[in-house]
């Protein structure tokens, strides 16, 4: 009987202690880097971020555009942890790209039939947007023989130079990976040959895939206004 | 001496009738490679795959829940919906918890093609390919290819027709040649390389597509039962997506040898 009673006052002052400490967490005022570049790691103290060196902020002044993005990164291809490397044989990861709108299509480039079309197509959506915080950015689907020197070759005959141009060589497994978040086909059909989809697809700038033009020949109109109004 | 012999043979039963499983459900069993005509029926040339080792058994709910207690990012209510839609691990109750009416030995299904390779991969594993998981399907019981067989292959598209199967064990339908359970009459399994089949109702936006495969002239040409299952198998890997999960669609592992 008495074992009870000091069993329920244990436990009405262990429900006490845990509202406690409950409001201790409310109170204390959390910092954060408004880039969120160290993703939602928040800090004690204020101060400033230890990757874009902005100053951080309080976590209540973002929380609503935090819950935002957390939301939207649930769809973002950030999530994916592939490194790649670029055309200058630098390696990059996606997160990397973050922060601008990406245009992306995915080709090889010993491809005579599709390709070129796909490329002049992204050339000529780049020259109507005529924006230059906006990457284009060009995936293998040959990464075995698209090294960053041939991507390098690529990007100089098809006039896809500065900065805004990235093109791609990943692992084959990576790539098959990256193809699925863009549900986009492909398949080898001879030692020199692929059979794909032709879809340029546009990525926000929290990496969330907001519009796909899907085919060749078709008009870009469409993609280009989608670009546009994501950079504002 | 007599006693031994008995719990022997008790053994045996409570592990047939517990398990139902002959054999360790991590096992994989060697498969030949060969040369693999596609499906689509038209082209002729041939595909050449190498010999790998492929699980015995799809994973079963069960295994799968001793992952997502592994891998957290996994579990029902955190995977991201980029890897897994709304449908995924739909029947479990609770992140750590199968569905009341769950067999844990049955295959684990709603799960996307990313989860499914990320099991893979945390078995030091990986998916077969559509060619692999075709060449260890053409053996039945007794021949390595039965591509020819008319009664297998009646067999596999008479499993088709039955609904519900994804509820039953693994190991619960035939052993095939290679010593590989379940490849037809279980559930349908994610491939690496599912997005490999190129289909469109409009074959110009998928460039050079598999025509063949998709147009009448397909149905035409499929002359045989064989051609008749393949087609069904391929025309549903054309038309799934990766973070797809599907009540009836689930997965093994592979190796490379």
């Amino acid at each position: 009987m008495k074992l009870k009673y000091i069993f329920q006052l244990l436990s009405l002052v262990l429900l006490v202690n845990l509202f406690a400490c409950q409001k201790q967490t409310d109170d204390s005022e959390q910092y954060i880097c408004p880039m969120k570049c160290v993703d939602h790691k928040t800090y004690d103290h204020p101060g400033t971020c230890p990757v874009c060196k902005m100053d951080l902020v309080k976590v209540s002044s973002l929380e609503a555009p935090v819950l935002a993005t957390d939301n939207a990164s649930d769809n973002s291809i950030f999530n994916l942890t592939s490194s790649w490397n670029t055309q200058n044989n630098e390696k990059i990861q996606l997160t990397d790209l973050k922060g601008k709108v990406l245009v992306v299509v995915m080709i090889y480039t010993s491809c005579e039939a599709a390709c070129p079309r796909l490329v002049a197509d992204m050339r000529n959506i780049k020259n109507k947007v005529d924006d230059p915080n906006i990457d284009y950015v060009l995936v293998s689907i040959d990464p075995e023989k698209d090294t960053p020197e041939k991507l390098k070759a690529y990007a100089k005959e098809e006039h896809l130079e500065g900065d805004q141009w990235i093109l791609l060589q990943g692992t084959l497994d990576d790539v098959r990976e990256f193809s699925n978040v863009l549900s986009m086909k492909y398949k080898k059909i001879s030692p020199i040959d692929f059979s794909h989809t032709n879809i340029i697809s546009v990525f926000d700038k929290h990496g969330v895939l907001q519009y796909q033009q899907e085919g060749l020949g078709v008009s870009n109109d469409k993609l280009v206004e989608e670009v546009k109004s994501l950079s504002e | 001496m007599n006693n031994t012999k008995y719990i022997g043979v008790f053994l045996a039963f409570f592990c047939i009738t517990h398990f139902g499983i002959g054999q360790d459900i991590t096992a994989m069993k060697p498969v030949k490679g060969g040369a693999l005509s596609p499906l689509y029926g038209l082209d002729s040339s041939k595909v050449w795959v190498d010999d790998f080792l492929l699980d015995v058994y799809p994973v079963t709910n069960e295994q799968y829940l001793d992952f997502v207690k592994n891998y957290p990012e996994w579990q029902k209510s955190n995977a991201k919906a980029i890897f897994a839609n709304g449908n995924y691990l739909s029947e479990w109750q609770d992140d750590e918890l199968l569905g009341s009416h769950m067999n844990p030995n049955s295959p684990v299904t709603n799960v996307s093609w990313f989860a499914a390779k990320a099991y893979c991969a945390c078995q030091d594993k990986r998916l077969p390919s559509v060619d692999e998981w075709e060449l260890a399907a053409r053996a039945s019981e007794t021949n390595p290819n039965a591509e020819n067989d008319s009664l297998f292959n009646q067999r596999i598209v008479e499993s088709y027709e039955t609904p519900n199967t994804s509820s039953k064990q693994v190991g619960s339908t035939y052993e095939n040649y290679w010593g590989v359970y379940d490849m037809h009459g279980l559930v349908w399994e994610w491939t690496s390389d599912f997005n490999s089949v190129l289909i469109s109702g409009e074959s110009r936006r998928d460039g050079d597509a598999d025509r063949n495969l998709f147009c009448a002239g397909a149905a035409i040409s499929a002359s045989n039962l064989r051609d008749y299952a393949a087609f069904m198998r391929y025309a549903f890997r054309g038309s799934i997506k990766a973070n797809y999960s599907i009540k009836n669609l689930g997965f093994r592992c592979a190796k490379s040898n």
